[in-house]
C-alpha cells in the first residue's frame, strides 16, 4: 500500500508539472485546420518549423477531412484553414464564416483500378467518362465516404455523370486515403485518390493510374483565415500570419521543390497569387 | 525477412539510436496515460471503497453505473471531453483542447471508473467478518479502512494494471482531445495511426512494439510487487 502511495506521488508530482511545457502566450498559437493529406505528405512537417522561427508563433495542426476542418473552422475553433474542395470552401466564405480565400498550390487526382480494367477506361481523356463505365459494368469502385476533399470531388463526379453510387459495387471505407487505398488493393477495384498520396503508396498499391490530366480532376489547395465573428478567442493576427506566409515567395519555393527527394518528382505545384479561373 | 521483422528491428534501431522524436513521443504516452492513472486512483480508491462499505437507496444504481463505466468507449470520452473543452463549449476559457492536459483529462474518464469498479470488488471480497471484528476490536474507521485497503491490495493492484492499460492504447480520446500535434501531444498509438496512414508501415509497426514493450514493463514492474509476497 505505501509503495503504491509513493507510485501515486511520483506520477503526480513527477510528471504532470513536467508536462505543462514551456510557457506560451495564448495569443501566440495559431490552430491551423487543415486536410489529411498535406499532413500525410510530409509537406507541414517542413512548413510549420519555418513558419514558427520566422514568427515566433506556435502552431497546433489539426488535421482531419476538409469536411471537417471546415466545419470546426466555422464554430471558430480553429484561426486558419487549408483545404482542397473549391466548391464547399466556396460556400464557406459566401456566408461569411470563411475570408480572403487564396490559392496556394495544386496537384492532381487520378483514377486507379486493376490491370485488367473490367470497366475499360484505361487512357480515357475524361473522368466523367470513366466514372459512367465504371458505374455501368457495376465494376467495384472504393470511396473515401468521409466528406473529405477528395470524397466531395468524387460526389460531384458522379452527380455530373448523372449516377447515383449505390450498390455491391460501391464500397464506402470511410477512412483516410491510405486505408482506402489498401482496400482498393485488396478488392481489386476502382478508386480515385491524389497523386501525392498515390506515391507514398506505391510499394503496398499495384493498382495502376488509368485515367489522368483531366481539368475536373486538379486538386487546389487554398488557404482561409477564420472569421473572428464565428466564436470567442479566434486568433485572427495568427490566422492571418499563417496564410501570408503559406503565399511568401520562400514558402512557394519549397513547396515547389518538396518531394523531388523521395519520389523523384514535386508533389505539389505552387500557384500563389493566381485565380481558380487561370488553372 | 517479413515486414513485422522489419518493424521490430526498427523498433530497436529507434530506441537504441536515441532518435530523439520517438523517444519524446513515448515519454509523452507515458506521462500523459500515467498522469490520468494516478488521478483516477486518487478519485477511484476512495470512490469504490465507499461504494462497497456503504449502504444508501440507489447504491444498485450506482454500482452498475460504475460498472457500465468500465467499458466507456474512449471515442464517446474524447468526442464529449471535446465539445466541453471546445473555445465555443462551457470549459473554452481553459484553453486546454490540444494539449496534454485535455487528453489527461479524457483518460482520467476513461481510467475512473475502471479503478472505482475494481477497487469495489476488491473490497467487497474482503469478508464481512473481518470488518466487523476489527471493529468490535476498537478500531476507528479510519483504522478499519487503511487495514482493508491493505487487504484488498493484490485485486487493487489489478486495478492499477487494469486503468493504465485502458489508456495507454487508447487512440480514439487521444486523437480528438490532442489533435495528434508534433512535437506537442503526439503519443505512441496516434502516431501509429498516422504513420499506418502515411504508408510507412515498418515505422507503425515499429511505434506499435514500443507501446507493447512499454506497456510490459509497466505491468511486469506492478506485477512484481504484486506477486513478491507469494514468492
Amino acid at each position: 500500500m505505501a509503495r503504491l502511495a509513493v507510485l501515486l506521488w511520483l506520477a503526480l508530482a513527477g510528471l504532470l508539472p513536467s508536462m505543462t511545457g514551456p510557457a506560451v502566450a495564448k495569443s501566440n498559437i495559431v490552430i491551423v485546420s487543415t486536410t489529411t493529406s498535406t499532413q500525410d505528405s510530409g509537406l507541414l512537417d517542413v512548413l510549420v518549423p519555418m513558419f514558427e522561427k520566422q514568427t515566433g508563433l506556435t502552431v497546433k495542426t489539426i488535421s482531419v477531412g476538409t469536411g471537417q476542418a471546415l466545419a470546426l473552422a466555422a464554430r471558430g475553433e480553429a484561426d486558419v484553414t487549408l483545404a482542397h474542395a473549391p466548391g464547399l470552401e466556396k460556400k464557406y466564405v459566401d456566408e461569411g464564416k470563411m475570408s480572403n480565400r487564396r490559392l496556394v498550390m495544386y496537384n492532381d487526382f487520378i483514377v486507379i483500378g486493376p490491370p485488367d480494367d473490367p470497366a475499360r477506361i484505361k487512357g480515357l481523356p475524361r473522368a466523367l467518362d470513366a466514372f459512367k463505365r465504371i458505374a455501368e459494368s457495376q465494376s467495384r469502385f472504393v470511396s473515401r465516404g468521409d466528406k473529405s476533399g477528395t470524397h466531395t470531388l468524387e460526389l460531384a463526379l458522379w452527380k455530373q455523370a448523372g449516377i447515383e453510387p449505390k450498390g455491391a459495387w460501391y464500397i464506402e471505407s470511410g477512412q483516410g486515403m491510405g486505408q482506402t487505398l489498401g482496400i482498393a488493393n485488396d478488392r481489386r477495384a476502382y478508386a480515385l485518390t491524389d497523386r501525392a498520396t498515390f506515391l507514398a503508396f506505391q510499394k503496398r498499391v499495384d493498382l495502376p493510374i488509368l485515367v489522368e490530366k483531366d481539368r475536373p480532376l486538379l486538386n487546389i489547395y487554398s488557404v482561409m483565415e477564420v472569421n473572428p465573428a464565428n466564436g470567442p478567442r479566434v486568433n485572427a493576427r495568427g490566422g492571418k500570419a499563417f496564410a501570408d506566409f503559406m503565399l511568401a515567395p520562400e514558402t512557394q519555393a519549397v513547396i515547389k521543390s518538396f518531394g523531388v527527394d523521395k519520389y523523384g518528382q514535386a508533389l505539389f505545384v505552387p500557384v500563389a497569387g493566381k485565380k481558380d479561373e487561370d488553372l | 525477412m517479413g515486414l513485422f521483422g522489419q518493424g521490430v528491428l526498427e523498433a530497436f534501431r529507434l530506441l537504441l539510436a536515441g532518435d530523439s522524436e520517438v523517444w519524446q513521443i513515448t515519454w509523452l504516452s507515458l506521462q500523459v496515460s500515467a498522469g490520468a492513472t494516478a488521478l483516477s486512483l486518487l478519485v477511484g480508491i476512495p470512490l469504490g471503497a465507499l461504494l462497497a462499505l456503504s449502504r444508501f437507496p440507489g447504491r444498485a444504481l450506482a454500482v452498475s453505473l460504475v460498472n457500465t463505466g468500465m467499458g466507456l468507449p474512449p471515442v464517446v470520452v474524447g468526442l464529449f471531453v471535446t465539445i466541453l473543452l471546445w473555445r465555443n463549449g462551457p470549459l473554452g476559457f481553459l484553453e486546454l483542447l490540444y494539449t496534454p492536459s485535455a487528453m489527461v483529462a479524457g483518460q482520467f474518464v476513461i481510467a475512473a471508473p475502471i479503478v472505482t469498479g475494481l477497487t469495489l470488488a476488491a473490497v467487497q471480497q474482503v469478508p464481512d467478518a473481518f470488518r466487523l471484528q476489527m471493529l468490535g476490536l476498537g478500531a476507528s474507521r479510519a483504522q478499519m479502512l487503511w487495514v482493508l485497503l491493505k487487504e484488498a491490495r493484490l485485486p487493487m493492484l489489478a486495478a492499477v494494471m487494469a486503468g493504465f492499460g485502458g489508456v495507454i492504447s487508447e487512440v480514439g480520446a487521444s486523437m480528438m482531445l490532442g489533435g495528434n500535434i508534433r512535437g506537442s501531444t503526439r503519443v505512441l498509438t496516434t502516431a501509429t495511426v498516422l504513420e499506418t496512414g502515411k504508408g510507412n508501415f515498418d515505422l507503425s509497426i515499429a511505434l506499435s512494439v514500443i507501446l507493447l514493450l512499454i506497456t510490459f514493463l509497466v505491468n511486469w514492474a506492478l506485477s512484481f510487487i504484486q506477486q513478491r509476497r507469494r514468492a
